[in-house]
Protein backbone atom coordinates (compact mmCIF):
# COMPACT_ATOMS: atom_id res chain seq x y z
CA UNK A 1 0.00 0.00 0.00
CA UNK A 2 2.61 2.59 1.26
CA UNK A 3 4.82 1.31 -2.10
CA UNK A 4 2.09 2.20 -4.23
CA UNK A 5 1.29 5.59 -2.68
CA UNK A 6 5.00 6.29 -3.22
CA UNK A 7 5.46 5.07 -6.08
CA UNK A 8 2.23 7.35 -7.53
CA UNK A 9 3.58 10.43 -5.34
CA UNK A 10 6.83 9.77 -7.73
CA UNK A 11 5.24 9.66 -10.87
CA UNK A 12 3.05 12.33 -10.61
CA UNK A 13 6.04 14.50 -9.63
CA UNK A 14 8.10 13.38 -12.78
CA UNK A 15 5.34 13.50 -14.97
CA UNK A 16 1.92 13.43 -14.53
CA UNK A 17 1.95 16.68 -12.71
CA UNK A 18 5.19 18.13 -13.64
CA UNK A 19 5.67 21.40 -12.83
CA UNK A 20 6.70 22.90 -16.04
CA UNK A 21 4.79 21.25 -18.11
CA UNK A 22 0.89 20.09 -16.18
CA UNK A 23 0.85 22.84 -13.97
CA UNK A 24 2.88 25.54 -15.63
CA UNK A 25 4.43 27.25 -12.39
CA UNK A 26 7.75 28.40 -12.11
CA UNK A 27 7.95 29.55 -15.88
CA UNK A 28 9.39 32.89 -14.98
CA UNK A 29 12.79 31.02 -14.14
CA UNK A 30 12.29 28.51 -16.84
CA UNK A 31 12.05 31.06 -19.61
CA UNK A 32 14.83 33.04 -18.60
CA UNK A 33 17.83 31.22 -17.79
CA UNK A 34 17.25 28.13 -19.94
CA UNK A 35 19.78 29.67 -22.61
CA UNK A 36 22.00 26.61 -22.29
CA UNK A 37 21.41 23.57 -20.70
CA UNK A 38 23.83 24.21 -17.79
CA UNK A 39 22.71 26.87 -16.66
CA UNK A 40 18.99 24.95 -16.49
CA UNK A 41 20.90 22.29 -14.57
CA UNK A 42 22.01 24.78 -12.19
CA UNK A 43 19.03 26.43 -11.85
CA UNK A 44 17.26 23.02 -11.28
CA UNK A 45 19.69 21.85 -9.04
CA UNK A 46 19.33 25.01 -6.53
CA UNK A 47 15.67 24.28 -6.86
CA UNK A 48 15.33 21.05 -5.90
CA UNK A 49 17.44 21.70 -2.81
CA UNK A 50 14.91 24.21 -1.66
CA UNK A 51 11.90 22.40 -2.23
CA UNK A 52 13.04 19.39 -0.56
CA UNK A 53 14.42 21.70 2.66
CA UNK A 54 11.15 23.68 2.46
CA UNK A 55 9.33 21.09 1.82
CA UNK A 56 11.20 19.41 5.03
CA UNK A 57 10.11 22.14 7.62
CA UNK A 58 6.84 22.77 6.33
CA UNK A 59 5.48 19.12 7.13
CA UNK A 60 7.49 18.85 10.16
CA UNK A 61 5.79 21.99 11.46
CA UNK A 62 2.04 21.48 9.96
CA UNK A 63 0.66 20.13 13.47
CA UNK A 64 1.81 23.61 15.23
CA UNK A 65 1.27 26.14 12.29
CA UNK A 66 -2.55 27.73 12.68
CA UNK A 67 -4.14 28.52 9.05
CA UNK A 68 -4.32 31.47 9.71
CA UNK A 69 -0.52 31.98 9.14
CA UNK A 70 0.54 29.48 7.65
CA UNK A 71 1.39 31.47 4.44
CA UNK A 72 3.77 33.91 6.09
CA UNK A 73 5.27 31.34 7.62
CA UNK A 74 5.81 29.23 4.62
CA UNK A 75 7.36 32.18 2.73
CA UNK A 76 9.74 32.82 5.92
CA UNK A 77 10.97 28.97 5.20
CA UNK A 78 11.40 28.91 2.05
CA UNK A 79 13.29 32.66 1.74
CA UNK A 80 15.57 31.09 4.40
CA UNK A 81 16.62 28.15 3.03
CA UNK A 82 16.89 30.41 -0.75
CA UNK A 83 19.36 32.40 0.78
CA UNK A 84 21.29 29.41 2.32
CA UNK A 85 21.28 28.25 -0.71
CA UNK A 86 22.22 31.52 -2.44
CA UNK A 87 25.40 31.99 -0.46
CA UNK A 88 26.02 28.37 -0.94
CA UNK A 89 26.64 28.94 -4.09
CA UNK A 90 28.28 31.92 -4.26
CA UNK A 91 30.72 30.39 -2.12
CA UNK A 92 31.69 27.23 -3.94
CA UNK A 93 29.87 27.69 -7.46
CA UNK A 94 31.06 31.39 -8.17
CA UNK A 95 30.97 31.29 -11.55
CA UNK A 96 27.42 30.14 -12.53
CA UNK A 97 26.20 32.10 -9.41
CA UNK A 98 27.27 35.06 -11.27
CA UNK A 99 25.63 33.40 -14.74
CA UNK A 100 22.27 33.03 -13.13
CA UNK A 101 22.55 36.11 -11.18
CA UNK A 102 19.39 37.46 -9.53
CA UNK A 103 17.46 33.71 -10.93
CA UNK A 104 18.51 32.31 -7.33
CA UNK A 105 17.45 34.86 -4.90
CA UNK A 106 14.10 34.27 -6.86
CA UNK A 107 13.79 31.26 -6.52
CA UNK A 108 11.77 32.65 -3.74
CA UNK A 109 9.04 33.73 -5.92
CA UNK A 110 8.82 29.90 -7.83
CA UNK A 111 5.09 29.10 -7.44
CA UNK A 112 5.95 25.47 -7.51
CA UNK A 113 7.66 25.57 -4.25
CA UNK A 114 5.09 27.49 -2.46
CA UNK A 115 2.39 25.38 -4.60
CA UNK A 116 3.84 22.11 -2.96
CA UNK A 117 4.51 23.70 0.81
CA UNK A 118 0.50 24.41 0.20
CA UNK A 119 -0.84 21.72 -1.72
CA UNK A 120 1.22 18.71 -0.53
CA UNK A 121 3.85 19.21 2.25
CA UNK A 122 1.12 20.72 4.78
CA UNK A 123 -0.97 18.05 4.76
CA UNK A 124 1.74 14.90 4.23
CA UNK A 125 3.91 13.07 7.18
CA UNK A 126 7.61 13.86 6.42
CA UNK A 127 8.78 11.06 4.21
CA UNK A 128 5.86 11.53 1.79
CA UNK A 129 6.74 14.92 1.43
CA UNK A 130 10.48 14.64 0.94
CA UNK A 131 9.43 11.89 -2.07
CA UNK A 132 7.27 14.48 -3.60
CA UNK A 133 10.07 17.07 -3.08
CA UNK A 134 12.18 14.92 -4.70
CA UNK A 135 10.21 13.91 -7.77
CA UNK A 136 8.53 17.19 -8.27
CA UNK A 137 12.37 19.08 -8.39
CA UNK A 138 14.04 16.19 -10.44
CA UNK A 139 10.72 16.69 -12.72
CA UNK A 140 11.49 20.61 -13.01
CA UNK A 141 14.92 20.00 -13.51
CA UNK A 142 14.58 17.87 -16.66
CA UNK A 143 12.46 20.22 -18.41
CA UNK A 144 14.74 23.37 -17.51
CA UNK A 145 17.70 21.01 -18.40
CA UNK A 146 16.00 19.90 -22.04
CA UNK A 147 14.59 22.84 -22.92
CA UNK A 148 18.26 24.51 -21.96
CA UNK A 149 19.36 21.80 -23.82
CA UNK A 150 17.25 22.03 -26.81
CA UNK A 151 17.95 26.18 -26.84
CA UNK A 152 21.52 25.63 -26.69
CA UNK A 153 21.59 23.28 -29.77
CA UNK A 154 19.58 25.13 -31.80
CA UNK A 155 20.65 28.66 -30.78
CA UNK A 156 24.27 28.57 -30.49
CA UNK A 157 25.58 24.77 -32.10
CA UNK A 158 26.90 23.52 -28.82
CA UNK A 159 26.04 20.99 -25.94
CA UNK A 160 27.08 21.76 -21.92
CA UNK A 161 29.02 24.48 -22.68
CA UNK A 162 30.30 26.09 -19.79
CA UNK A 163 29.88 22.42 -18.19
CA UNK A 164 32.95 23.24 -15.68
CA UNK A 165 30.92 26.27 -13.85
CA UNK A 166 28.66 22.83 -12.52
CA UNK A 167 31.11 19.87 -12.43
CA UNK A 168 34.49 21.64 -12.17
CA UNK A 169 37.68 21.36 -14.01
CA UNK A 170 37.13 17.43 -14.98
CA UNK A 171 34.02 18.40 -17.57
CA UNK A 172 35.92 20.95 -19.63
CA UNK A 173 36.26 18.31 -22.64
CA UNK A 174 32.73 17.45 -22.43
CA UNK A 175 31.22 20.61 -24.97
CA UNK A 176 30.12 19.04 -27.99
CA UNK A 177 30.14 21.84 -30.67
CA UNK A 178 28.77 21.97 -34.39
CA UNK A 179 31.70 24.19 -35.15
CA UNK A 180 32.66 27.71 -36.13
CA UNK A 181 30.54 26.91 -39.31
CA UNK A 182 27.35 27.00 -37.24
CA UNK A 183 25.73 30.55 -37.85
CA UNK A 184 23.27 30.31 -35.04
CA UNK A 185 19.66 30.60 -34.21
CA UNK A 186 19.55 34.02 -32.18
CA UNK A 187 16.09 33.91 -31.50
CA UNK A 188 16.01 30.25 -29.68
CA UNK A 189 18.32 31.71 -26.97
CA UNK A 190 16.14 34.76 -26.57
CA UNK A 191 12.96 35.00 -24.81
CA UNK A 192 10.86 33.79 -27.69
CA UNK A 193 12.19 30.53 -27.87
CA UNK A 194 11.97 29.69 -24.51
CA UNK A 195 8.28 30.03 -25.57
CA UNK A 196 8.16 28.21 -28.40
CA UNK A 197 10.50 25.17 -27.19
CA UNK A 198 8.38 25.23 -23.99
CA UNK A 199 5.08 24.80 -26.30
CA UNK A 200 6.51 22.29 -28.22
CA UNK A 201 7.75 20.49 -25.02
CA UNK A 202 4.06 20.43 -23.70
CA UNK A 203 2.47 19.46 -27.58
CA UNK A 204 5.61 16.32 -27.37
CA UNK A 205 4.14 15.28 -23.56
CA UNK A 206 0.39 15.56 -24.59
CA UNK A 207 1.23 13.09 -27.65
CA UNK A 208 3.14 10.44 -26.10
CA UNK A 209 0.24 10.67 -23.08
CA UNK A 210 -2.32 10.08 -25.93
CA UNK A 211 -0.46 7.32 -27.72
CA UNK A 212 -0.05 5.50 -23.59
CA UNK A 213 -3.91 5.67 -23.36
CA UNK A 214 -4.59 4.93 -26.49
CA UNK A 215 -2.55 1.61 -26.22
CA UNK A 216 -3.85 1.15 -22.80
CA UNK A 217 -7.78 1.27 -24.03
CA UNK A 218 -6.39 -1.38 -26.76
CA UNK A 219 -4.87 -3.30 -24.25
CA UNK A 220 -7.98 -3.57 -22.58
CA UNK A 221 -10.31 -4.04 -24.80
CA UNK A 222 -8.19 -7.02 -26.54
CA UNK A 223 -7.54 -8.28 -23.19
CA UNK A 224 -11.58 -8.27 -22.02
CA UNK A 225 -13.28 -10.88 -24.06
CA UNK A 226 -10.19 -13.39 -23.29
CA UNK A 227 -10.43 -13.02 -19.75
CA UNK A 228 -14.78 -13.31 -19.89
CA UNK A 229 -15.94 -16.53 -19.45
CA UNK A 230 -17.65 -17.90 -22.46
CA UNK B 1 -39.90 11.40 -58.92
CA UNK B 2 -36.97 12.41 -57.36
CA UNK B 3 -36.48 16.17 -56.47
CA UNK B 4 -33.12 17.51 -54.80
CA UNK B 5 -32.91 19.42 -52.26
CA UNK B 6 -30.45 21.90 -51.20
CA UNK B 7 -30.06 25.00 -49.30
CA UNK B 8 -29.35 28.40 -50.42
CA UNK B 9 -26.54 29.75 -52.29
CA UNK B 10 -28.58 27.81 -55.24
CA UNK B 11 -25.63 29.58 -57.54
CA UNK B 12 -21.81 28.55 -56.63
CA UNK B 13 -18.70 30.90 -57.82
CA UNK B 14 -15.80 28.76 -57.87
CA UNK B 15 -13.26 28.26 -55.12
CA UNK B 16 -13.12 32.18 -53.29
CA UNK B 17 -10.32 31.69 -51.83
CA UNK B 18 -8.50 30.61 -54.91
CA UNK B 19 -9.93 33.54 -57.01
CA UNK B 20 -9.26 35.93 -54.11
CA UNK B 21 -5.27 35.03 -53.93
CA UNK B 22 -4.81 34.66 -57.59
CA UNK B 23 -5.66 38.44 -57.93
CA UNK B 24 -3.11 39.22 -54.97
CA UNK B 25 -0.65 37.27 -56.93
CA UNK B 26 -1.42 39.36 -60.10
CA UNK B 27 -1.51 42.59 -58.03
CA UNK B 28 2.03 41.90 -56.75
CA UNK B 29 3.62 41.37 -60.17
CA UNK B 30 4.14 44.85 -61.04
CA UNK B 31 5.80 45.65 -57.86
CA UNK B 32 7.82 42.57 -57.91
CA UNK B 33 9.11 43.61 -61.25
CA UNK B 34 9.98 46.38 -59.88
CA UNK B 35 12.05 45.39 -57.27
CA UNK B 36 13.37 43.14 -59.66
CA UNK B 37 14.79 46.25 -62.02
CA UNK B 38 16.24 47.69 -59.00
CA UNK B 39 17.96 45.24 -56.63
CA UNK B 40 18.18 41.90 -59.79
CA UNK B 41 17.67 38.31 -59.69
CA UNK B 42 17.96 38.02 -56.00
CA UNK B 43 14.54 39.03 -55.78
CA UNK B 44 12.76 36.47 -57.79
CA UNK B 45 15.13 33.55 -56.52
CA UNK B 46 13.60 34.51 -53.12
CA UNK B 47 9.96 34.32 -54.43
CA UNK B 48 10.94 30.71 -56.21
CA UNK B 49 13.00 29.25 -53.29
CA UNK B 50 10.14 30.42 -50.88
CA UNK B 51 7.41 29.50 -53.08
CA UNK B 52 8.30 26.06 -53.39
CA UNK B 53 9.35 25.28 -49.81
CA UNK B 54 6.11 26.64 -48.52
CA UNK B 55 3.46 24.60 -51.25
CA UNK B 56 5.84 21.54 -50.22
CA UNK B 57 5.34 22.36 -46.26
CA UNK B 58 1.63 23.09 -46.68
CA UNK B 59 1.50 19.32 -48.08
CA UNK B 60 3.29 17.76 -46.18
CA UNK B 61 1.42 19.13 -42.59
CA UNK B 62 -1.73 18.40 -44.04
CA UNK B 63 -0.57 14.72 -44.75
CA UNK B 64 0.55 14.68 -41.24
CA UNK B 65 -2.90 15.92 -39.96
CA UNK B 66 -4.30 13.30 -42.21
CA UNK B 67 -6.38 15.85 -44.29
CA UNK B 68 -6.34 15.81 -48.13
CA UNK B 69 -3.79 18.16 -49.17
CA UNK B 70 -5.53 19.58 -52.16
CA UNK B 71 -8.02 21.84 -51.37
CA UNK B 72 -5.63 23.66 -49.10
CA UNK B 73 -2.25 23.55 -51.68
CA UNK B 74 -4.37 24.32 -54.39
CA UNK B 75 -5.90 27.58 -53.06
CA UNK B 76 -3.33 29.45 -53.42
CA UNK B 77 -2.75 30.64 -49.96
CA UNK B 78 0.57 29.48 -49.12
CA UNK B 79 1.81 30.64 -52.10
CA UNK B 80 0.78 34.52 -51.31
CA UNK B 81 2.61 34.31 -47.94
CA UNK B 82 5.79 33.09 -49.46
CA UNK B 83 5.38 35.59 -51.90
CA UNK B 84 5.16 38.10 -49.52
CA UNK B 85 7.64 36.87 -47.24
CA UNK B 86 10.35 36.65 -49.76
CA UNK B 87 9.66 40.77 -51.04
CA UNK B 88 10.54 41.60 -47.17
CA UNK B 89 13.90 39.64 -47.83
CA UNK B 90 17.37 40.87 -48.56
CA UNK B 91 18.02 39.66 -52.39
CA UNK B 92 21.28 37.97 -51.27
CA UNK B 93 19.74 36.09 -48.07
CA UNK B 94 21.64 32.86 -48.23
CA UNK B 95 19.09 30.43 -49.50
CA UNK B 96 18.63 28.49 -45.93
CA UNK B 97 17.30 31.47 -44.38
CA UNK B 98 14.74 31.93 -46.78
CA UNK B 99 14.03 28.23 -46.57
CA UNK B 100 13.80 28.36 -42.49
CA UNK B 101 11.60 31.32 -42.80
CA UNK B 102 9.45 30.05 -44.92
CA UNK B 103 9.13 26.56 -43.53
CA UNK B 104 8.63 28.70 -40.11
CA UNK B 105 5.53 30.44 -41.79
CA UNK B 106 3.54 27.71 -42.47
CA UNK B 107 4.31 24.87 -40.36
CA UNK B 108 4.46 27.30 -37.19
CA UNK B 109 2.35 30.05 -37.59
CA UNK B 110 -0.50 28.89 -40.08
CA UNK B 111 -0.56 24.99 -39.75
CA UNK B 112 -0.26 24.22 -35.95
CA UNK B 113 -3.02 27.02 -35.15
CA UNK B 114 -5.11 25.22 -37.61
CA UNK B 115 -4.30 25.66 -40.97
CA UNK B 116 -5.60 28.52 -43.48
CA UNK B 117 -8.70 30.84 -41.24
CA UNK B 118 -7.24 30.42 -38.01
CA UNK B 119 -3.87 31.92 -37.64
CA UNK B 120 -3.90 34.65 -35.40
CA UNK B 121 -0.93 36.16 -36.78
CA UNK B 122 0.37 37.16 -40.59
CA UNK B 123 2.19 34.51 -41.46
CA UNK B 124 4.18 36.35 -43.70
CA UNK B 125 5.27 39.16 -41.12
CA UNK B 126 5.78 36.67 -38.40
CA UNK B 127 8.40 34.33 -40.34
CA UNK B 128 10.03 37.95 -41.19
CA UNK B 129 10.27 38.82 -37.36
CA UNK B 130 11.55 35.32 -36.95
CA UNK B 131 14.38 35.64 -39.67
CA UNK B 132 15.06 39.40 -38.48
CA UNK B 133 15.65 38.25 -34.70
CA UNK B 134 17.83 35.09 -35.60
CA UNK B 135 19.94 36.24 -38.16
CA UNK B 136 20.61 40.39 -37.47
CA UNK B 137 23.58 40.36 -39.60
CA UNK B 138 22.10 38.90 -42.88
CA UNK B 139 18.98 40.49 -42.84
CA UNK B 140 20.10 44.09 -42.71
CA UNK B 141 22.03 43.86 -45.68
CA UNK B 142 19.78 44.90 -48.63
CA UNK B 143 21.63 45.72 -52.30
CA UNK B 144 21.94 49.01 -53.46
CA UNK B 145 19.99 49.92 -56.23
CA UNK B 146 20.93 49.48 -59.62
CA UNK B 147 20.07 53.12 -60.39
CA UNK B 148 23.31 53.84 -58.05
CA UNK B 149 25.61 50.96 -58.79
CA UNK B 150 25.62 51.23 -62.51
CA UNK B 151 23.89 47.52 -62.94
CA UNK B 152 22.54 44.59 -61.23
CA UNK B 153 24.57 41.87 -60.55
CA UNK B 154 24.04 38.95 -63.24
CA UNK B 155 22.05 36.15 -62.57
CA UNK B 156 24.90 33.40 -62.13
CA UNK B 157 26.52 35.57 -59.91
CA UNK B 158 23.34 36.11 -57.68
CA UNK B 159 22.70 32.24 -57.91
CA UNK B 160 26.63 32.06 -56.60
CA UNK B 161 25.67 34.25 -53.52
CA UNK B 162 22.72 32.77 -52.53
CA UNK B 163 23.56 29.05 -52.40
CA UNK B 164 27.64 29.15 -51.42
CA UNK B 165 27.52 32.72 -49.45
CA UNK B 166 28.47 36.30 -50.56
CA UNK B 167 32.02 35.32 -49.62
CA UNK B 168 32.36 34.30 -53.37
CA UNK B 169 31.33 37.87 -54.39
CA UNK B 170 34.84 39.10 -52.81
CA UNK B 171 35.56 43.14 -52.52
CA UNK B 172 32.41 43.62 -54.86
CA UNK B 173 29.96 42.60 -52.20
CA UNK B 174 30.94 45.60 -49.91
CA UNK B 175 30.46 47.89 -52.61
CA UNK B 176 26.96 46.97 -53.71
CA UNK B 177 25.70 46.04 -50.46
CA UNK B 178 24.50 48.56 -47.57
CA UNK B 179 21.37 49.53 -45.38
CA UNK B 180 18.05 50.59 -46.73
CA UNK B 181 17.41 53.97 -46.66
CA UNK B 182 15.51 53.56 -43.93
CA UNK B 183 17.99 52.16 -41.47
CA UNK B 184 20.28 54.63 -43.21
CA UNK B 185 18.47 57.62 -42.07
CA UNK B 186 18.43 56.28 -38.44
CA UNK B 187 21.40 55.47 -38.05
CA UNK B 188 22.82 59.42 -39.49
CA UNK B 189 19.92 60.58 -37.18
CA UNK B 190 21.31 58.94 -34.14
CA UNK B 191 24.65 60.78 -35.10
CA UNK B 192 23.18 63.57 -34.80
CA UNK B 193 23.23 65.16 -38.36
CA UNK B 194 20.30 67.55 -39.65
CA UNK B 195 18.31 65.97 -42.44
CA UNK B 196 19.38 68.78 -45.27
CA UNK B 197 22.99 67.00 -44.65
CA UNK B 198 21.99 63.56 -44.45
CA UNK B 199 19.57 64.30 -47.74
CA UNK B 200 23.49 64.97 -49.62
CA UNK B 201 24.01 61.77 -49.85
CA UNK B 202 23.41 60.09 -53.32
CA UNK B 203 21.14 57.12 -51.95
CA UNK B 204 18.41 59.63 -52.05
CA UNK B 205 15.30 60.36 -54.72
CA UNK B 206 13.00 62.82 -54.44
CA UNK B 207 10.74 61.40 -51.25
CA UNK B 208 12.30 57.85 -50.12
CA UNK B 209 15.20 56.09 -51.03
CA UNK B 210 16.45 56.24 -55.17
CA UNK B 211 15.02 53.30 -56.78
CA UNK B 212 12.67 52.54 -53.07
CA UNK B 213 10.20 55.21 -54.01
CA UNK B 214 9.49 53.68 -57.37
CA UNK B 215 8.85 50.06 -55.86
CA UNK B 216 6.75 51.57 -53.62
CA UNK B 217 4.43 53.39 -56.89
CA UNK B 218 4.01 49.80 -58.58
CA UNK B 219 2.81 48.29 -55.23
CA UNK B 220 0.74 50.77 -54.77
CA UNK B 221 -0.59 50.39 -58.38
CA UNK B 222 -1.32 46.49 -57.66
CA UNK B 223 -3.15 47.36 -54.51
CA UNK B 224 -5.41 50.15 -56.19
CA UNK B 225 -6.10 47.43 -58.31
CA UNK B 226 -7.35 45.01 -55.51
CA UNK B 227 -9.27 47.93 -53.82
CA UNK B 228 -10.73 48.21 -57.05
CA UNK B 229 -11.87 44.44 -57.49
CA UNK B 230 -13.00 43.89 -54.38
CA UNK B 231 -10.60 42.19 -52.82
CA UNK B 232 -9.79 44.00 -50.02
CA UNK B 233 -11.37 47.28 -48.63
CA UNK B 234 -10.22 50.64 -48.72
CA UNK B 235 -10.33 51.22 -44.93
CA UNK B 236 -7.16 49.37 -43.71
CA UNK B 237 -4.69 51.01 -46.21
CA UNK B 238 -6.36 54.62 -46.25
CA UNK B 239 -6.70 54.92 -42.66
CA UNK B 240 -2.50 53.06 -42.03
CA UNK B 241 -1.28 55.51 -44.77
CA UNK B 242 -3.20 58.61 -43.51
CA UNK B 243 -2.29 58.29 -39.55
CA UNK B 244 1.26 57.34 -40.29
CA UNK B 245 1.03 60.61 -42.81
CA UNK B 246 -0.28 62.61 -39.94
CA UNK B 247 1.89 61.31 -36.94
CA UNK B 248 5.00 61.98 -39.34
CA UNK B 249 3.74 65.24 -40.23
CA UNK B 250 3.21 66.69 -36.35
CA UNK B 251 6.67 65.76 -36.11
CA UNK B 252 8.15 67.08 -39.01
CA UNK B 253 6.05 70.07 -38.49
CA UNK B 254 7.75 70.45 -35.06
CA UNK B 255 11.22 70.26 -36.22
CA UNK B 256 11.57 69.57 -39.78
CA UNK B 257 15.62 69.04 -39.13
CA UNK B 258 15.36 66.04 -37.15
CA UNK B 259 12.31 64.41 -38.40
CA UNK B 260 11.90 63.63 -41.90
CA UNK B 261 9.61 64.52 -44.32
CA UNK B 262 6.47 62.57 -44.16
CA UNK B 263 5.89 61.13 -48.01
CA UNK B 264 9.77 59.50 -46.71
CA UNK B 265 7.88 57.20 -44.22
CA UNK B 266 5.51 56.41 -47.28
CA UNK B 267 7.68 55.44 -50.16
CA UNK B 268 10.31 54.19 -47.47
CA UNK B 269 11.05 50.36 -46.29
CA UNK B 270 7.23 48.44 -46.39
CA UNK B 271 4.54 51.27 -45.85
CA UNK B 272 2.95 50.89 -49.18
CA UNK B 273 3.59 47.08 -49.73
CA UNK B 274 2.51 46.76 -45.84
CA UNK B 275 -0.85 48.77 -45.94
CA UNK B 276 -2.30 47.17 -49.13
CA UNK B 277 -0.60 43.71 -48.83
CA UNK B 278 -0.22 42.38 -45.51
CA UNK B 279 -1.98 44.43 -43.15
CA UNK B 280 -5.06 43.28 -44.80
CA UNK B 281 -4.76 40.10 -44.73
CA UNK B 282 -8.46 39.07 -44.04
CA UNK B 283 -7.48 36.00 -41.44
CA UNK B 284 -5.42 38.02 -38.62
CA UNK B 285 -7.14 41.62 -39.13
CA UNK B 286 -9.98 43.44 -38.28
CA UNK B 287 -13.24 42.66 -39.66
CA UNK B 288 -15.65 44.67 -38.53
CA UNK B 289 -15.88 48.24 -40.90
CA UNK B 290 -15.00 50.40 -37.86
CA UNK B 291 -12.53 48.22 -36.29
CA UNK B 292 -10.77 48.18 -39.77
CA UNK B 293 -10.50 51.95 -39.87
CA UNK B 294 -8.93 51.70 -36.08
CA UNK B 295 -6.71 48.82 -36.88
CA UNK B 296 -5.19 50.47 -39.98
CA UNK B 297 -4.75 53.72 -38.26
CA UNK B 298 -3.12 52.51 -34.95
CA UNK B 299 -0.60 50.09 -37.17
CA UNK B 300 -0.04 53.83 -38.71
CA UNK B 301 1.22 54.94 -35.74
CA UNK B 302 3.16 51.79 -34.53
CA UNK B 303 4.96 51.85 -37.50
CA UNK B 304 6.01 55.61 -37.11
CA UNK B 305 7.02 54.77 -33.63
CA UNK B 306 8.84 51.47 -34.39
CA UNK B 307 10.69 53.35 -37.04
CA UNK B 308 11.74 56.06 -34.76
CA UNK B 309 12.58 55.40 -31.71
CA UNK B 310 13.11 51.63 -32.39
CA UNK B 311 15.91 49.51 -33.46
CA UNK B 312 15.38 47.30 -36.25
CA UNK B 313 15.46 48.88 -39.95
CA UNK B 314 12.06 48.65 -40.76
CA UNK B 315 8.41 48.60 -38.36
CA UNK B 316 6.05 47.36 -40.76
CA UNK B 317 6.16 43.59 -39.69
CA UNK B 318 6.06 44.38 -36.00
CA UNK B 319 3.19 46.45 -35.84
CA UNK B 320 1.15 44.51 -38.47
CA UNK B 321 2.20 41.59 -35.36
CA UNK B 322 1.33 43.78 -32.44
CA UNK B 323 -1.89 44.62 -33.93
CA UNK B 324 -2.32 41.03 -35.02
CA UNK B 325 -2.85 40.48 -31.31
CA UNK B 326 -5.28 43.78 -30.93
CA UNK B 327 -7.75 42.77 -34.04
CA UNK B 328 -10.13 40.70 -31.48
CA UNK B 329 -10.56 42.56 -28.86
CA UNK B 330 -10.72 45.67 -31.60
CA UNK B 331 -13.32 43.56 -33.19
CA UNK B 332 -15.45 42.86 -29.98
CA UNK B 333 -15.82 46.43 -29.27
CA UNK B 334 -16.71 47.54 -32.61
CA UNK B 335 -19.48 45.15 -33.75
CA UNK B 336 -22.18 46.68 -36.21
CA UNK B 337 -25.21 47.30 -35.29
CA UNK B 338 -27.38 44.09 -36.82
CA UNK B 339 -30.40 45.61 -38.80
CA UNK B 340 -33.30 46.37 -36.93
CA UNK B 341 -31.79 45.57 -33.56
CA UNK B 342 -31.98 48.93 -30.75
CA UNK B 343 -28.36 49.99 -29.59
CA UNK B 344 -29.42 48.99 -26.19
CA UNK B 345 -30.10 45.33 -27.15
CA UNK B 346 -26.47 44.54 -27.57
CA UNK B 347 -25.24 45.78 -24.47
Amino acid sequence: MADIEYRRITLDGLWHNNQALVALLGLCPLMAVTNTLVNGLGLGLATTAVLLMSNLSVSGIRHWVRAEVRLPVFVMIIASFVTAVELLMNAYFHELYKILGIFIPLIVTNCAIIGRAEAFASRNPISASAVDALSIGVGFTLVLSVLGGLREFIGQGTLFAGAPLLFGDIASSWELSLGEEYPGVLLAILPPGAFIGLGFLIALKNIIDKRLSSRAVEVTAATAPAGAPS
Amino acid sequence: MHFPITSSPHLQGGNAIRSVMGQVLLALVPGTVALWWYFGWGVVINVALAGVTAVAAEWLVLKLRKRDPWPAVSDLSALVTAWLLALALPPLLPWWQTLVGSLFAIVLVKQLFGGIGFNPFNPAMAAYAFLLISFPADMTHWLQPSVLTGENLPLQETLQAIFQGTAVLGAQWDAISGATPLDHMRTELSRNLMISEIRQSPVWGDFGGLGWEWVGNWFLLGGLFLIWRGVISWRIPVSMLAALLLIAGMFWAVDPQTHPFPAFHLFSGAAILGAFFIATDPVSASTTPRGQLIYGALIGLLVFAIRTWGGYPDAVAFAVLLMNMAAPTIDHYTQPRVFGAREEDHG
